[in-house]
């Protein structure tokens, strides 16, 4: 690896690459520090959350009241407004915890497995309410509570896998793991996001394909302009609660590890 | 059919499990930090 203010001998691709490896690495390992991340955190839990919980309320405001019935899908259209945020957080969440756990995997970070650690419940709630409003949404318009079509049940896969990895990752620390066995299967659970994403293209069944991209929509603006807010709204409010519960897990490291040092001195 | 009887449940499911999970996460740590400041004053 390069040395910061070091002359590479043959400046290109490589020097490129390994001087983005070095600011990377420098910038998490900043982050990365307990101290300086407990300094971070404090102040910014409250306001994450209180922001998420105002703007999520004035997102379900704008949705049940402000905008207009669908000529289709009649009233129950404004389930939307919880339901797409709940699935994109239910899969933003395995992204967190599959990036923490590489980055575990690759520097050796305990913060990195709190973080994977931290964000897994909170995903898992949020895949959950994803299926939850999939299936309230889908009796008054499709006529039934489930199908086994390809995104329903990749997003159910993707629920349990989150199960699996709490699961793992309580057993690793009960018995005094290294936090490896779950970083790896935090990263081998991303196959399923591409999967997830990609069932309404691959598979042409029940949900309906994307409505919303990166550049345009097809939903009406006088529709959409709240599910920003409850998007917004619900990331910050999940940003919060990821913060809560590492401050909870550095907490209670601190105290299993002064305990250990009490009996062991 | 009543479509408002599935948006009431829908919305209140959300506020049940995002509520749950905040207070859950909320409770925790302050547990974990009174636990940890307490040991810290070697109380």
């Amino acid at each position: 690896m390069s040395q910061p203010g070091v002359r590479h001998p043959h400046p290109g691709v490589d020097s490129v690459g390994e001087g983005g490896y070095w600011l990377a690495s420098t910038v998490i390992h900043a982050l990365a520090n307990p101290t300086r991340f407990l300094k971070l955190a404090r102040p910014l839990t409250p306001i994450l959350f209180w922001a998420g919980v105002m703007l999520a309320l004035f997102g379900a405001w704008g949705g049940l009241t402000q905008t207009p019935a669908d000529y289709l899908q009649k009233e129950s259209v404004r389930i939307l407004y919880i339901h797409v945020p709940a699935a994109w957080l239910g899969m933003a969440g395995w992204s967190g915890v599959a990036f923490a756990s590489l980055g575990y995997l690759i520097w050796r970070h305990p913060l990195a497995s709190i973080a994977a650690r931290a964000i897994a419940p909170a995903g898992a709630v949020f895949a959950a309410l994803c299926l939850l409003t999939g299936a309230i949404w889908g009796r008054p318009t499709w006529g039934t509570w489930w199908e086994w079509d390809g995104r329903l049940t990749s997003m159910l896969l993707l629920f349990f896998v989150y199960i699996a990895y709490i699961a793992l990752a309580r057993a690793d620390s009960d018995r005094g793991g290294d936090g490896r066995v779950p970083a790896l299967f935090g990263v081998a659970g991303s196959v399923l996001l591409p999967i997830v994403r990609y069932s309404v293209v691959w598979w042409n069944t029940l949900h309906q394909g994307q409505s919303i991209g990166l550049t345009s929509s097809s939903i009406d603006s006088s529709m959409l302009w709240p599910l920003f807010f409850t998007i917004g709204g619900f990331t910050l409010l999940f940003a919060g609660v990821v913060l809560m519960r590492m401050r909870a897990l550095l907490a209670t490291q601190k105290v299993e590890a002064r305990m250990r040092r009490m009996a062991a001195g | 059919m009543n479509h408002w009887a599935f948006v009431s449940a829908a919305y209140a499911v959300t506020l049940l499990g995002t509520g749950g999970l905040a207070a859950w996460a909320w409770l925790s740590m302050r547990r974990a930090e009174a636990a940890a400041d307490s040991l810290r004053r070697g109380k």
